[in-house]
């Protein structure tokens, strides 16, 4: 039925680009402000583990523009902000648990006056033990949930059977999230003790849901908007509901409006960053590199509290596996707990924690071969129909990527640069040359089942124009654009058609946060569905009224073409008004085949899985390990792309914010467990100048996503994070040219110069 | 204070607004203005987010600068012409710099991207002002001080080649004789109800010190504005250096280039570009583009920074200090003005008037070497020069005298004696600097810290002496990794 598709798949522009490019695209900080604003700052702990003995927040009050200031005894309703385990207070009770854990608020006439009354805060707080390892959690078994494991054959038995063995473990750092925008919240008292809430966040529904929990109101008093993002990353799924709960709280006692934005500091101070791991491994394998049996333990280190952990170190588990079958496995899953703070979402979910643990695996099992990294690669990929099983016992049926390999071995001259490289390598005693090409399988779905839900709600106009409104919200990922598209090719109208709109808890009630790169499988099929609605009522309707069959109704270039007549399809939208005809409709969706037994870690967690495979040449100096990347080849499969322009800018995007986690940016605590890392200064994210300079971007052509997913795409917006992890193998490929083939060289994530240097001098050493 | 924004003059003398001496100019935008497409990323001038761009009458025109509006002080514009995001449409039309930015798909969450809109903008306006290099090179340097978490920064690179490439001219063009004429028509005001002194020579500067003895100076301000922004503290008053013509002046001889301490790091470049080229290679990853265009000589060493990247270059070539105190003057190398964390020889009511760098003879060779976990914009984890005069010029003959500086490794930007000691009147050879090597351990015990750990630090100083040998020969490979 549907005609015309001319506005799927084109490279169209982000909605808001030209806003973007002119400054007036709004963000809640943007935001027309109210008369008598009042402003939160937060006052936090300064040690790692304590007993709150005393606040003493007299000189705060007296402090210029104080307003009110906030205790967790002051919180009517309940103050566990946990989203899926309880054990995150928003304001700390009496004990503390990490260094910047909030623990008062202030309200005060402007911002910069908020901020110097907290510093006037006298707090006496009595020291505890405070844990600040993660191999010492891991050895005192202190995990915030308890392990978890999955497994498929005898993977003992099959590594003691192996002709050769390896048992190597290495520590994956955290990445802080570092959107541009950071966390902000302005909540605004309304009629009818009803709060409304302007926020950055992913999960406005998550959002309304705590508001309401801390007031001790039900969820229809408070309503939660977002428009945009400047940027989220999975730093805005749960850990940004804090700060609107603060400013509705203030907001409903003063009867008021309250912002609450954090400054860089203590955005980083006090919010979570990607789980460091501790990864170990033992694996057996044959002489010609086949991999026979492994066994992992996966450690994360989630700090102080469950926050998403269980869900993320799941992932990481099941993507250990990352694009190859592994016959005998087991796989433990640990959830340690440390005095920092809470370690949350970040794009990938633990997946690229997993999937790295695997790279290095096949590494190593190529280096002690002796083959080519890529030939083993090659040799232990998935095989449908033969070697398809995946340690939780999803079958892999359309596996892409052994042909997507050989295409990208083929276009980007994988072996004659390999050659080229070896005599660069053998010139030059100083910079050593590597090069690595590394798979990506990644699984799409929430693996919380009911997540995977979405809902829309649209509206035709009776001058023809469009409403659209869905439970997704926009972080500049291009979701608003593809959902729009999505509702325009149903009507087969041109884009400007479409309004699109904030994301609202009162439009859309019990929407799931956007993640899980599920934004435009779940809205765009739940708006499909609602648009299709509409349609199939203009249908009905212009059938009627010209008495004709439905079926030789068609819709193309803005109009709607009734047998031999063609109706403007603006007089269609008048047309069926005038008839009452209902024009709103809300659209459903919930991702079908999925399930999982959690207890016996078996079931079909993914609907399907998105692929990619991408080739890495960097340049190490062999004197201070700096490095630089030279060359990256990506081939991406984005099954039917709904916006070619906007996938291929998540997957630049998602590889250089990947090659920023495995390179330059390092999460550091001091012994006191205080971050040093808190700010642009000290924590480098990837600049222009780290571009590489050759950047090849593909799509995997002409391969449709097998599953029923709208215009059948894949999900992009996470998958792409993991191709990174060739830069992070060819460091490694760099360093073994520097170091020679009698020793592994075990490199720790990031490998920032001190990491590279310090791999280089103790692979050495071992000699 | 009197200022263009844009086409509005803007007079805050009379009007203050709530603007005290420590505004910044972001805070005005935002907080007074309401200009809110200028963007809070950091407010510590790493990120580019709140990027705006200054316009000046230079020399032959124009001369357009892009800022970090988070750390300059609002009091800076005076006689000055600010242009925000939100100006760059005209008649509902996008500057071609925003179209091409939209046309590449160099936006995707949008809020870095005023900062770099701006800062294509300035590139644009700036890029027939002494300027060399490729295209790319060009947009990378210009673009530094921009971090964008979303794109991976292609899009925006290829944004940036449109922009080079298009000649069309713009309004800021079109208008560029009236806005010249404007803002060389505003008052000349040392003073004004607004208590951030502008004095224009050394005399007006010396009373200003002397009446306000508590009020900082401001030497481009890139890090005194964190202590407002980052540590909340108020300064009631200000002493801008940037408008004392003796700090402004450069003068030439056939032995030292002697800059004003007033000249900007972005000036400074284009004299090490011809005469200390390795230098010059540096300021390329000094701060950032928005750092260079405000940061100063004299505030890069008045503010005594262990890990400033000029001092330990400068002591390497044995610079001096010319200092100046109410009515007298008096000469120090530099060698001996660090005394201890964050502490010079300035004396009290002291500043730095000028910093006279020996240029290279034929048989000395400078070599610098930074260290940091970003090539761009980061700060050192050590940066290393070495200073060597050869008997002859030919690299393998005797060292006659060497000087070697370290930022990173100490409290104070630190010479190295020992290892000086141990390759002086050494022929330059492997072996020499092998055998120096060890002294590295006596000359420095760092500390470690968020950018490096000491033992990282200490073997990475050893090795960059190995470097400095083998960038010296002829047969040694590519050494530097920007040229792999």
């Amino acid at each position: 039925m549907l005609e015309s598709k001319s506005v799927i798949g084109d490279g169209l522009v982000h909605d808001s680009a030209a806003a973007h490019v002119s400054g007036s695209a709004r963000y809640v900080d943007d935001l027309p402000q109210l008369e008598n604003l009042l402003h939160i700052a937060i006052g936090a702990s300064p040690v790692a583990h304590g007993r709150i003995r005393c606040i003493d927040l007299s000189e705060v009050s007296r402090s210029e523009g104080v307003v009110d200031i906030m205790l967790a005894e002051d919180i009517p309703g309940n103050a566990d902000i946990g989203p899926v385990f309880a054990g995150d207070p928003l304001l700390a009770g009496d004990t503390v648990e990490f260094v910047g854990q909030p623990v008062f608020a202030v309200l005060a006439t402007s911002l910069q006056k908020a901020r110097q009354a907290v510093t006037k805060a006298q707090l006496d707080i009595e020291p505890l033990q405070a844990m600040l390892d993660l191999e010492t959690a891991i050895e005192a078994k202190h995990f915030v949930r308890p392990p978890h494991r999955m497994s498929r054959g005898d993977a003992e038995s099959a590594i003691a059977d192996a002709d050769l063995k390896i048992d190597n473990s290495f520590h994956v750092g955290g990445q802080e999230h570092f959107y541009l925008e950071g966390q902000v919240s302005l909540a605004i008292a309304e009629d009818d003790e009803r709060i409304k809430v302007y926020a950055s966040t992913q999960n406005p529904t998550e959002t309304q849901v705590l508001v309401a929990r801390v007031l001790d109101v039900p969820m229809h008093r408070i309503e939660v908007i977002t428009r945009r993002m400047g940027g989220g990353f999975g730093g805005k799924e749960t850990q940004s509901t804090a700060w609107s709960c603060l400013a509705a709280l203030f907001a409903h006692k003063h009867h008021c409006a309250v912002s609450c934005r954090l400054s860089r500091a203590d955005d980083m101070r006090m919010t979570g960053k990607r789980h460091a791991f501790f990864n170990r491994y033992c694996a057996g394998f044959s002489p010609q590199g086949q991999l026979q049996g492994i066994r992992y333990e996966l450690a994360a280190d989630c700090g102080y509290s469950a926050d998403l952990s269980d869900a993320i170190v799941d992932r990481a588990m099941f993507h250990s596996d990352n694009a190859y079958f592994l016959p005998h496995v087991q796989i433990d899953g640990l959830r340690c707990k440390s005095n920092t703070v809470s370690h949350t979402a970040f794009r990938g979910f633990g997946g690229p924690q997993g999937m790295i643990a695997m790279e290095t695996v096949m590494d190593e099992i190529a280096f002690h071969a002796a083959m080519d990294p890529l030939d083993v690669r090659k040799k232990n990929l998935y095989q449908p129909g033969r070697h398809d099983l995946t340690p939780y016992y999803q079958r892999v049926e359309h596996f892409p990527l052994a042909d997507m390999i050989e295409q990208l071995e083929v276009q980007s001259d994988y072996r004659q640069r390999r050659q080229n490289i070896d005599r660069f390598n053998n010139q030059n005693p100083t910079i050593k040359k590597g090069i690595a090409l590394t798979p990506v399988k990644f699984g799409i779905s929430f693996t919380v089942s009911h997540l995977n839900q979405a809902g829309a709600l649209v509206h035709l106009y009776s001058d023809g124009s469009i409403h659209l409104n869905h439970g997704g919200t926009e972080m500049g990922q291009g979701l608003m654009i593809k959902v729009a598209q999505i509702v325009a090719s149903v009507f087969s109208v041109d884009l400007e058609r479409i309004q699109i709109s904030s994301t609202s808890t009162d439009k859309v009630p019990n929407t799931s946060p956007t993640a899980a790169s599920s934004g435009t499988d779940l809205n765009g099929m739940a708006a499909f569905n609602a648009a299709v609605e509409i349609r199939s009522r203009l249908v009905a309707h212009l059938s009627e009224t010209y008495s004709v069959s439905p079926d030789i109704i068609t819709f193309a270039n803005n109009r709607i073409k009734v047998d031999t007549e063609s109706i403007a399809f603006d007089d269609a939208a008048r047309s069926a008004w005038l008839a009452r005809v209902p024009l709103s409709a809300t659209g459903y969706y919930a991702t079908p085949k999925i399930h999982y037994d959690r207890s016996r870690a078996r079931g079909h967690p993914f609907l399907y899985y998105a692929y990619g495979c991408a080739v890495s040449e960097v340049a190490i100096d062999t004197l201070t390990g700096e490095s630089r990347c030279l060359r990256v080849d990506i081939l991406h499969d984005v099954g039917n792309s709904v916006n070619r322009a906007i996938d291929i800018g998540q997957i630049e995007g998602g590889f250089v914010q990947g090659m920023g986690w495995l390179t330059s940016e390092e999460v550091l605590w001091d012994a006191s467990g205080r971050l040093i890392t808190d700010g642009p200064a000290t924590y480098k994210i990837p600049a222009i100048g780290d571009t590489p300079e050759i950047f090849n971007v593909s799509l995997l052509e002409n391969i449709p996503n097998a599953e029923e997913t709208i215009h059948r795409s894949k999900a992009v917006g996470e998958p792409p994070l993991m191709l990174a992890i060739s830069v992070w193998c060819a460091i490694r490929d760099a360093i073994v040219s520097a170091t020679g083939r009698a020793h592994f060289p075990q490199l720790n994530a990031p490998a920032t110069p001190e990491e590279v240097l310090s791999c280089i001098n103790r692979t050495r050493r071992s000699e | 204070m009197q200022f263009l924004l844009q086409d509005e003059l803007i007079d805050l003398s009379h009007n203050d607004q709530g603007i005290t001496a420590d505004t910044t100019v972001l805070d005005y935008l935002r907080l007074s203005r309401r200009l809110t497409g200028t963007k809070e990323g950091c407010a510590s001038g790493d990120c580019g987010a709140c990027t705006a761009v200054v316009s000046e009458v230079g020399e032959d025109g124009l001369r357009y600068s892009a800022i970090n509006s988070c750390i300059t002080f609002l009091g800076e514009l005076h006689g000055k012409q600010l242009i925000t995001v939100e100006h760059l449409r005209s008649n509902n039309t996008l500057h071609p710099v925003q179209a091409a930015m939209v046309r590449h798909h160099g936006s995707q969450c949008g809020f870095c991207t005023p900062g770099f809109v701006m800062s294509l903008f300035a590139m644009k306006k700036a890029s027939d002002q002494s300027e060399c290099g490729n295209q790319r090179q060009k947009i990378l340097k210009s673009l530094s001080g921009n971090l964008c978490r979303c794109t991976g920064y292609q899009p925006i690179i290829e944004a940036g080649k449109e922009v080079l490439e298009d000649t069309t001219a713009d309004q800021f063009d079109s208008s560029a004789d009236d806005t010249r004429k404007r803002l060389a028509a505003l008052p000349a005001a040392t003073r004004s109800g607004h208590p951030f002194f502008r004095p224009r020579s050394l005399q007006q500067l010396d009373q200003l010190i002397d009446e306000n003895p508590d009020a900082p100076l401001v030497a481009g301000g890139t890090d005194l504005a964190l202590e407002v922004t980052q540590k909340l503290v108020s300064y009631p008053s200000m002493i801008s250096l940037s408008r004392v013509a003796e700090l402004r002046t450069i003068e030439e001889s056939d032995h030292f280039v002697a800059f004003g301490a007033a000249v900007q790091l972005e000036t400074l470049q284009v004299y090490a570009e011809s005469h200390w080229p390795d230098l010059a290679a540096l300021l390329d990853r000094f701060g950032s583009r928005q750092v260079r265009f405000s940061g100063t000589l004299g505030g890069n060493l008045g503010t005594a920074s262990p890990i400033g990247d000029l001092p330990p270059v400068l002591m390497a070539l044995n610079t001096d200090l010319i200092l100046h105190g109410s009515g007298r003057q008096r000469q120090v190398s530099i060698n001996d003005f660090f005394t201890g964390y964050r502490k010079t020889r300035l004396e009290t009511g002291e500043i730095i008037q000028a910093i006279r760098i020996p240029k290279l003879k034929s048989n000395q060779q400078l070599y610098i070497h930074k260290i940091s976990k970003r090539r761009d914009d980061d700060i050192s984890a050590i940066c290393m020069a070495m200073w060597v005069e050869f008997s002859g010029t030919q690299p393998d003959t005797k060292i006659n005298a060497v000087r070697i500086a370290c930022g990173g490794m100490a409290e104070v930007p630190k010479r190295a004696r020992h290892i000086e000691e141990a390759l002086t009147a050494e022929t330059w050879s492997m072996r020499a600097v092998e055998k120096a090597k060890t002294a590295v351990r006596k000359d420095y015990q760092p500390i470690s810290d968020a950018r490096a750990s000491a033992e990282y630090r200490l073997n990475v100083a050893e090795n960059l002496l190995i470097r400095c040998y083998l960038q010296s020969v002829p047969d040694s490979g590519i050494v530097d990794i920007d040229h792999a």
